[in-house]
């Protein structure tokens, strides 16, 4: 049977590792391609990396990290971080990422993905989608953001995604901001949401604080990539710096229930 | 030694890197001149059947390739389009393949897939072996492989299947005949099973 895929998500800050709360506040986590070293002997089932500079900074992705990064991964490596052309994304498959993430430039130009997709194969094009969920006052429902998080879109994310359908994209990314960081559990409307409005391969992040949280996404959705950045980072209450994943015993239990 | 041929994707570095590690000499094939000295070949694959297809045309492997395998029978291992361009032909595209095994690849059929998402076949999944076979010494089967594919192998002949995989319906995850092998799951990308495959095939055959 085709399983659940569980992923760390990392994100590169000035050339180190952090985690973010609510995409604010980093916290230095470590050294990229220690981690990568770290999740190769864990075995992990994927792994996602998001430079959370590069459209800040309004530059394009550095590929010297990717490719030492992609060099080490002996999983499937998806990386995400100021992807914005055709040629940026065919470069970060051949320097051997399976996967490219965009989320700025897909939303600015939806088309883009085509593109991409025409180049280097629809199956390696994600798209992520940050969303905070909007208070009752401004009609409840979900608000896309770009520039982590900075800045709201006027693009309505169910318009949007039927976009996404339309294209054709490997899979989208949706990270809820609100749970970036809280470690209190997924935000289960936002994934029924999306389950309910595409048939594209989904991963979900944003709000995992134990194999719990996973546990029920996978006993509920059964094929979904569940991903999280803080519960393979930090240990315990005080948020110690260890990275952590779930060892073979452990990860075939999370299946069968 | 054994040629992995590169027809310019990433994956073929993660193959080389395996067997660097393992300290298992191999030469990356651009070139005819490239063939000096290969006793086995890999037809790595990331992308589509027909641009895959176009670089072994265009670049003159094509018939040196067909040499190696189907005169001098020296054992070669497809993976993912490197498998599917074995056959005669895939709906995924124009060109022909090497027909080297029987069968035409197929899109997923959505109306035997239950539950989203339906295409692609992404993820870790089991392989059933049809036998006991040499390329799948010492594998942890519950572990598995990592897939990302819409299209599948239909064999002609039952026989060519070295392993099954359940996606909606059991569909051939491996295949061979004779010398030719294929996988259509990713062992460059499948931790320790993955690692393992590529030896046994580096050293069993």
């Amino acid at each position: 049977m085709l399983r659940a895929r569980i992923i760390p998500c990392l994100l590169v800050h000035k050339k180190g590792l952090v985690k973010t709360t609510n995409f604010k506040n980093p916290k230095y986590v470590g050294d990229p391609i220690n981690a990568v070293k770290i999740f190769n002997e864990k075995e992990v089932d994927e792994l996602m990396v998001l430079d959370i500079d590069a459209s800040n900074e309004n530059r394009g992705p550095d590929f010297e990290m990717i490719k030492n990064l992609a060099n080490e991964c002996r999983m499937p490596f998806c990386y995400g971080g100021g992807v914005s052309t055709v040629e940026q994304a065919k470069k970060i498959i051949s320097l051997g990422a399976e996967k490219v993430a965009i989320s700025y430039a897909a939303i600015r130009n939806p088309q883009l993905l085509k593109d991409i997709g025409a180049a280097v194969g629809t199956q390696s094009v994600v798209v992520i989608i940050d969303v905070r969920k909007r208070s009752l006052l401004r009609g409840a429902g979900y608000e896309i953001f770009i520039k982590n998080g900075t800045e709201s879109v006027k693009v309505k994310l169910s318009d949007f995604v039927k976009q996404l359908n339309e294209i054709g994209v490997g899979e989208i990314v949706i990270q809820s901001i609100d749970n970036d960081g809280v470690m209190g559990g997924y935000d289960l409307d936002l994934i029924n949401l999306l389950r309910s409005i595409t048939d594209i391969p989904l991963t979900v992040i944003g709000g995992a604080g134990s194999l719990n949280d996973i546990k029920e996404l996978i006993e509920k959705y059964t094929i979904i990539g569940v991903a999280a950045g803080s519960l393979f980072v930090f240990k315990g209450k005080y948020k110690a710096v260890l990275i952590n994943y779930p060892n073979r015993e452990e990860k075939l239990a999370l299946f069968n229930s | 030694m054994i040629g992995i041929i590169n027809y310019g994707s990433g994956n073929i570095q993660a193959v080389a890197n395996i067997y660097k590690r393992a300290g298992i000499t191999f030469n990356i094939i651009t070139k005819v001149e490239d063939f000096q000295g290969v006793e086995k070949l890999i037809l790595p694959g990331v992308g589509a059947f027909d641009s895959t297809m176009e670089v072994l045309n265009t670049s003159g492997l094509r018939e040196i390739l067909d040499h190696y395998v189907l005169n001098e029978k020296k054992p070669v291992l497809g993976i993912c389009v490197g498998m599917q361009i074995m056959s005669e032909g895939s709906e995924e595209g124009m060109q022909s393949g090497l027909g080297w095994i029987k069968g035409r690849v197929k899109k997923f059929d959505k109306t035997k897939l239950n539950q989203k998402p339906y295409i692609p076949h992404m993820g870790w999944n089991t392989i059933q072996p049809t036998g006991n076979f040499p390329l799948f010494d010492k594998l942890e089967q519950n572990l598995g492989f990592y897939f990302v594919h819409s299209y599948y192998f239909d064999t002609t002949f039952s026989d060519n299947i070295l392993a099954r995989t359940y996606y909606g319906d059991n569909f051939a995850s491996s295949v061979y005949a004779q010398n030719i092998l294929g996988v259509q799951f990713h062992p460059e990308k499948s931790h320790t099973n993955g690692i393992q495959l590529l030896l046994n095939f580096a050293n069993h055959y």
